[in-house]
C-alpha cells in the first residue's frame, strides 16, 4: 500500500509537475510557511515572556500574601479610630495554628540604616529575618550560607548581604565572608551574599540579620513589622488572606468591618492575573498561528485545483495509457502533502531563526524580557502533523476533482 | 480479435436525446488494417472511444480478443487499456514536461514495471522509431512528425493487441503524414492490428479496409487494394 512512498518515480512525478510550475508552486507555499512561521515564532515568544516572568516569580512562593498594621478606621471596643495597630509574634503564632491551608507563616521586621565598611557606606534596608524566609523567597548565594537556627537561638551579629550592598561596601573581587560591616555602629560579620535575582517582586532586602538580633538592636520586642503568609497549593490564598485578617482583626481588637486596620498585598492574585493572561496570549498564538495556517492550506487546495484543470488532458492521456483513478488521486495528494511539507518545515527552520535572533536582541542578561524563546520537540511534530493531515485532506478535493471527468471529456479539453 | 454487435449509443442532449450509433455490427481480424471514414457527426470517434474503453455503449456486445468488455469500472478499463490498447491521437497527447523517452516509458509506469527494465523496453521503441538520439528531447524541441513517431513509441511500448488511432494524420503536412503511414503499415507488415479513424482518402486508401459510417450506421464495408506509402515516394 505505501510501498509507491518508497519508488523514486514517484518522487520523480512530484518533483516534474512541482518544477513545470516553480513560481506558482513557491507561491502556494508562502501560505503555509508563513503560517508554522508565525505559529513558532508566536510560541516561542510568549514561551520566552513566560519564562521571563518565571524567573521574576521564580524564588518566590507565589502562593503568597503580606499582611501588616496599619491604623483603624472604626471605632471598637472603647478604642477610638485611628489607633495603630501592631502584629506581634504571637498574632503570627496564632495564624499558623488556626488558618487552614497554611504552610510557612514568616514574621519579619524591616527597618532603613546607614551602614558603614571602612570608609565606604550606604543606606540600606535591614531586614530581621527567620531561616523559613529562605523556603518562602529562595535566595540564590553566591557566598555563604543564610541566617541558621543557630543563629537566631544566640542572636548572633551576623548579616546576609545582597550583590548591590557588596558592589557599594567591598573593593571588586574581594571575598565578603568574615568581613565585618557597621550597622547603627554594631558590627556584624557578613555570613553570606545572594544575587540580586527577584527584581521588584515584594520589598526589596538588602541586607537580612538574625531576627532575635534585629529585636535586640532595635528593641522591638515582640512587634513585627509584617508577616509573610504563604499557603497550601491547592488552597485558594484569598480565601487565606480574608481568614488571617479576621482572626487578627479578633486578637487586636478591631472592628471586623475595618478594612483599613491592615494592609496587604496578595502575590496569589497578582501572580494569577499575570498568569491568566499569559495562558490569553498562548491560546491567541495558537489560534492565530492555526488560522494561518489553514488559511495556507486551504491556498495550496485552490491552486491544487486549478493546476487539476489545466491538468486535465494530461491526466486524460494518463488515464488512456491506464493510469487507475486512484493512481491519479494517489499522485495528487501526494503533491499536496509535499508541497505542505516543505513549506511546513522551510516555516520551523525559518521560525526557529526567528527565534534565534530574538534570543539575541532580547534574551541577554538578568533584565531580558524574553528569556530562552523556544518551542518544544513535540509542539513542532504536533504542527508538522497537522500540517500533514490538513495536507491530505485539502488535496483531497483536487484528486476527486481530477477523476471525475471522464477520460473522454478530457482528452477533448484543450 | 475484435467483435461488435449491434452497438447503440446515445448522447442526452438537453431533454432530448442524439443517437449516434444505431446498431453497428463489425469485426476485426487480427492482422487488418482499418480505416474508419465518415464526416464529422458519423459516429466515428464514438465507435472509436467505444473500442477504445474511453466510452461505454448503452446496448450491444463488445468482445476483444476473446473477452467481452462489459460493466467496466474505471478501474478495470484502465488496466484493460493499457493492457489491450495502444492509442495514438491527432495532437500527439505527449506530457510536456517529460522528455521524450519518458513519455514512451508512462505506459509501463503504470503496469508496474520496474525503472530500468521500464528505460531500456522504452529506448527499444524509441530505436525502431528512430528517435533514439532524441530520447532526452522535450516533445516542444521535437517536430510534429517527431512528436507523432514519439506517441507511436508510446502506443507501441505495452505490446498491445490493438492499436487505435484517432486522425494519427491530421495535424500533419502531406509530407510528414506519409512518413508517418508508411511507419504505421510497416507495424501492420509485423503483424499489429490496427484501427484508425480518418476523413482523408488517400490516408485511409493506405488501410486495407475501409468502413464507412454515416448517421450512426455501416454504409460501406469493402477490403481495398492497399497503396504502399513507398509507391508515392
Amino acid at each position: 500500500m505505501f510501498r509507491f512512498l518508497f519508488d523514486r518515480d514517484t518522487w520523480q512525478e512530484v518533483y516534474d509537475s512541482f518544477s513545470k510550475n516553480k513560481l506558482r508552486s513557491v507561491l502556494t507555499m508562502v501560505g503555509v510557511w508563513w503560517g508554522i512561521l508565525l505559529l513558532i515564532g508566536l510560541l516561542g515568544s510568549a514561551r520566552g515572556v513566560e519564562n521571563s516572568f518565571n524567573r521574576l516569580f521564580g524564588s518566590f512562593a507565589t502562593n503568597s500574601v503580606f499582611i501588616w498594621g496599619q491604623n483603624t478606621s472604626k471605632p471598637f471596643k472603647g478604642f477610638q479610630e485611628g489607633k495603630r495597630v501592631r502584629l506581634s509574634l504571637s498574632d503570627a503564632k496564632k495564624v499558623e495554628d488556626n488558618i487552614d491551608g497554611i504552610e510557612f507563616v514568616v514574621p519579619r521586621n524591616r527597618n532603613q540604616a546607614t551602614v558603614v565598611r571602612n570608609f565606604l557606606s550606604g543606606s540600606f534596608a535591614i531586614n530581621g529575618d527567620y531561616p523559613l524566609l529562605d523556603k518562602v523567597q529562595k535566595k540564590k548565594l553566591i557566598y555563604g550560607r543564610f541566617i541558621n537556627q543557630n543563629d537566631i537561638d544566640d542572636n548572633k551579629k551576623v548579616a546576609v548581604i545582597s550583590e548591590e550592598v557588596y558592589k557599594q561596601l567591598f573593593e571588586k573581587d574581594k571575598n565578603p565572608i568574615g568581613e565585618y560591616i557597621e550597622v547603627n555602629q554594631i558590627s556584624f560579620k557578613v555570613i553570606g551574599m545572594f544575587e540580586n535575582g527577584n527584581g521588584n517582586m515584594g520589598p526589596s532586602s538588602d541586607i537580612h540579620i538574625p531576627f532575635t538580633t534585629f529585636q535586640q538592636v532595635y528593641n522591638q520586642g515582640d512587634s513585627i513589622g509584617w508577616m509573610m503568609i504563604t499557603g497550601k497549593p491547592e488552597y485558594s490564598i484569598e480565601q487565606i488572606e480574608t481568614d488571617a485578617k479576621l482572626l487578627l482583626k479578633n486578637l487586636n481588637r478591631i472592628h471586623p468591618e475595618d478594612n483599613r486596620a491592615f494592609g496587604s498585598f496578595n502575590l496569589g492574585k497578582e501572580f494569577a492575573k499575570i498568569k491568566g493572561f499569559l495562558i490569553g496570549m498562548q491560546f491567541l498564538t495558537w489560534f492565530v498561528g492555526i488560522a494561518t495556517l489553514i488559511a495556507g492550506v486551504f491556498a495550496i487546495g485552490n491552486i491544487l485545483l486549478i493546476t487539476v484543470k489545466e491538468r486535465t488532458k494530461e491526466i486524460g492521456v494518463r488515464r488512456a495509457l491506464g493510469a487507475t483513478p486512484f493512481e491519479i488521486k494517489r499522485q495528487i495528494v501526494l503533491e499536496a502533502v509535499f508541497i505542505t511539507l516543505v513549506a511546513g518545515l522551510f516555516g520551523i527552520i525559518t521560525g526557529g531563526w526567528i527565534l534565534i535572533a530574538l534570543d539575541h536582541f532580547f534574551g541577554q542578561g538578568t533584565e531580558a524580557v524574553i528569556v530562552n524563546a523556544s518551542v518544544s520537540i513535540a509542539i513542532v511534530f504536533i504542527a508538522l502533523i497537522i500540517l500533514v493531515i490538513l495536507g491530505t485532506l485539502i488535496g483531497l478535493i483536487p484528486a476527486f476533482k481530477a477523476t471525475s471527468v471522464k477520460p473522454i471529456q478530457a482528452l477533448r479539453e484543450e | 480479435m475484435l467483435e461488435i454487435h449491434q452497438l447503440h449509443k446515445s448522447y442526452p442532449i438537453g431533454d432530448s436525446s442524439l443517437h449516434v450509433l444505431k446498431g453497428i455490427d463489425l469485426t476485426v481480424e487480427s492482422g487488418e488494417m482499418v480505416a474508419i471514414m465518415g464526416s464529422s457527426g458519423s459516429g466515428k470517434s464514438t465507435l472509436l472511444n467505444i473500442i477504445g474503453m474511453l466510452d461505454e455503449a448503452d446496448s450491444g456486445e463488445y468482445i476483444l480478443d476473446g473477452l467481452p468488455i462489459k460493466d467496466l469500472t474505471e478501474k478495470k478499463a484502465a488496466v484493460y487499456r493499457n493492457k489491450f490498447l495502444g492509442f495514438i491521437f491527432q495532437s500527439f497527447n505527449l506530457i510536456n514536461y517529460k522528455n521524450a523517452l519518458e513519455n514512451v516509458a508512462l505506459p509501463l509506469y503504470y503496469q508496474g514495471m520496474k525503472r530500468k527494465e521500464r528505460q531500456e523496453l522504452a529506448m527499444f521503441h524509441l530505436e525502431k522509431v528512430g528517435l533514439a538520439d532524441w530520447a532526452q528531447h522535450l516533445p516542444k524541441e521535437l517536430s510534429g512528425g517527431q512528436n507523432q513517431r514519439v506517441a507511436i513509441a508510446r502506443a507501441l511500448a505495452a505490446n498491445p493487441k490493438l492499436l487505435l488511432a484517432d486522425e494519427p494524420t491530421g495535424a500533419l503536412d502531406t509530407k510528414t503524414s506519409y512518413e508517418i503511414m508508411e511507419f504505421i503499415q510497416q507495424l501492420n507488415d509485423e503483424g499489429k492490428t490496427i484501427l484508425m479513424v480518418t476523413h482523408e482518402e488517400d490516408i485511409a486508401n493506405m488501410c486495407k479496409r475501409i468502413v464507412r459510417l454515416r448517421d450512426g450506421v455501416i454504409m460501406e464495408d469493402k477490403k481495398v487494394q492497399q497503396e504502399r506509402v513507398s509507391a508515392y515516394v
